[in-house]
């Protein structure tokens, strides 16, 4: 029966969380944490911190965590399925009238009135991105003193090549500043070491 | 469809959720760039319809983009395909770290990498923004750039919910388009 908990949960946090990752963490805590008890609030923190250093959607992540914990492979593959159905069946119908009523002025006018929405809404969720990275995690005041001079020249040059070459694949610039920052950060503390 | 073309879309989708850091932000900005520049399957006008709809309904964003941008290029199957492409990665990620999930919170080289690719994160998201914005702008509709700059400082300094404002938004953009359709203007 916990399996079937388990794909009811999520399924719940599947269809809840409206505005991406941020908005489901706190319907995750309420399944996983308060409700049925299969993390305590330390491991639940933890998954959190993990789900954001691994790529892909944050419910994904937790919902296999949590699977994992509770039944291994199986618990991770009911909980997934129980978060992406939700959105299965929405999107899909979604997608259907998007396909056959596309000139419909009540569809165009929406989707019309909906890209500036969503060109701000990215554009907020770049802004605090930035903002972590530049500054660090949970702070308060951001001022020249705590800037993280690696992390703004590495935004800055890897802007400037998105820019400058338009067909640069998005995904070598990350790598590179994975590869490249990582290495200067771990030379830094090297050194913070040994002086 | 043919096979070739789902294998494709399998292979870019799992190629694209290995790399959505920072949330479903970035596969946006992933999909232009592979579905728009490379592969031309999709304009840039589709992909600010798809963000929009993906970001307005349930379950996570890049998940929702998927199954929209699939369906559209292979009806039912190529939305199936789609997702898998798109959860594989991390149920297969986060399989492998579960068992040692401490360590790799607390490992410093892994710590350093994901420190640096933050920025890149943050600059990939900015390009994207710079692009759409520009889309915006050439409507040459001073409403909608109005409606742009609201939304942003509505959400960046009032904390405002999302859903707000994407409701409003979208009642906006019908009843626009109701009006230009009674004066007998065109539609878009």
């Amino acid at each position: 029966m916990i399996l079937m908990d388990l794909f009811i949960s999520f399924v719940i946090v599947g269809m809840f969380s409206f505005g991406g990752g941020m908005a489901a963490i706190p319907l995750i805590q309420e399944q996983v944490v308060t409700i049925h008890q299969w993390l305590s609030l330390t491991e639940f923190t933890d998954l959190i911190t993990i789900a954001q250093m691994t790529p892909g959607p944050i419910a994904i992540n937790c919902a296999t965590f949590v699977g994992i914990q509770i039944d291994g492979l199986t618990g991770a593959l009911v909980a997934t399925i129980g978060c992406v159905l939700p959105s299965c069946i929405i999107v899909s119908i979604l997608a259907w009238l998007y396909v056959k009523y596309k000139d419909s002025f009540i569809l165009t006018g929406a989707l019309q009135g909906l890209q500036p929405a969503v060109v701000a809404l990215i554009a907020t969720a770049g802004l605090s991105i930035l903002l972590l990275a530049l500054f660090g995690e949970g702070v308060e005041t951001y001022s020249l003193d705590n800037l993280d001079i690696i992390s703004s020249v590495l935004f800055i040059v890897s802007f400037a090549i998105l820019k400058i070459r338009k067909k640069t694949n998005p995904i070598h610039v990350m790598i590179g500043c994975g590869i490249v920052g990582g290495m200067i950060y771990l030379a830094v503390d090297y050194l913070a070491i040994l002086l | 469809m043919e096979k070739g073309k789902l294998w494709k879309m399998f292979y870019t989708m799992f190629n694209l959720s290995m790399f959505t850091f920072g949330g479903g932000y970035v596969i946006i900005s992933l999909m232009k760039s592979k579905f728009v520049e490379e592969l031309e399957w999709l304009s840039e006008e589709e992909v600010l319809n798809f963000a929009a709809i993906a970001q307005s309904c349930p379950g996570p964003v890049a998940v929702n983009a998927a199954i929209l941008v699939g369906y559209r290029i292979g009806g039912i199957k190529g939305a199936l395909v789609a997702i898998l492409g798109t959860v594989l990665p991390p149920l297969i990620i986060l399989s492998g770290i579960s068992f040692v999930y401490v360590a790799f919170r607390d490992n410093i080289i892994v710590n350093a990498v994901l420190k640096g690719m933050q920025a890149g994160v943050a600059a990939v998201i900015f390009d994207v923004v710079f692009d759409l914005s520009a889309t915006i702008f050439k409507k040459k509709d001073v409403s909608y750039i109005i409606v742009m700059f609201l939304a942003f400082v509505v959400t960046q300094f009032l904390g405002v919910n999302v859903m707000f404002i994407i409701i409003s938004c979208a009642c906006f953009g019908i009843v626009k388009s109701w009006y230009s359709l009674k004066k007998g203007g065109n539609v878009s």
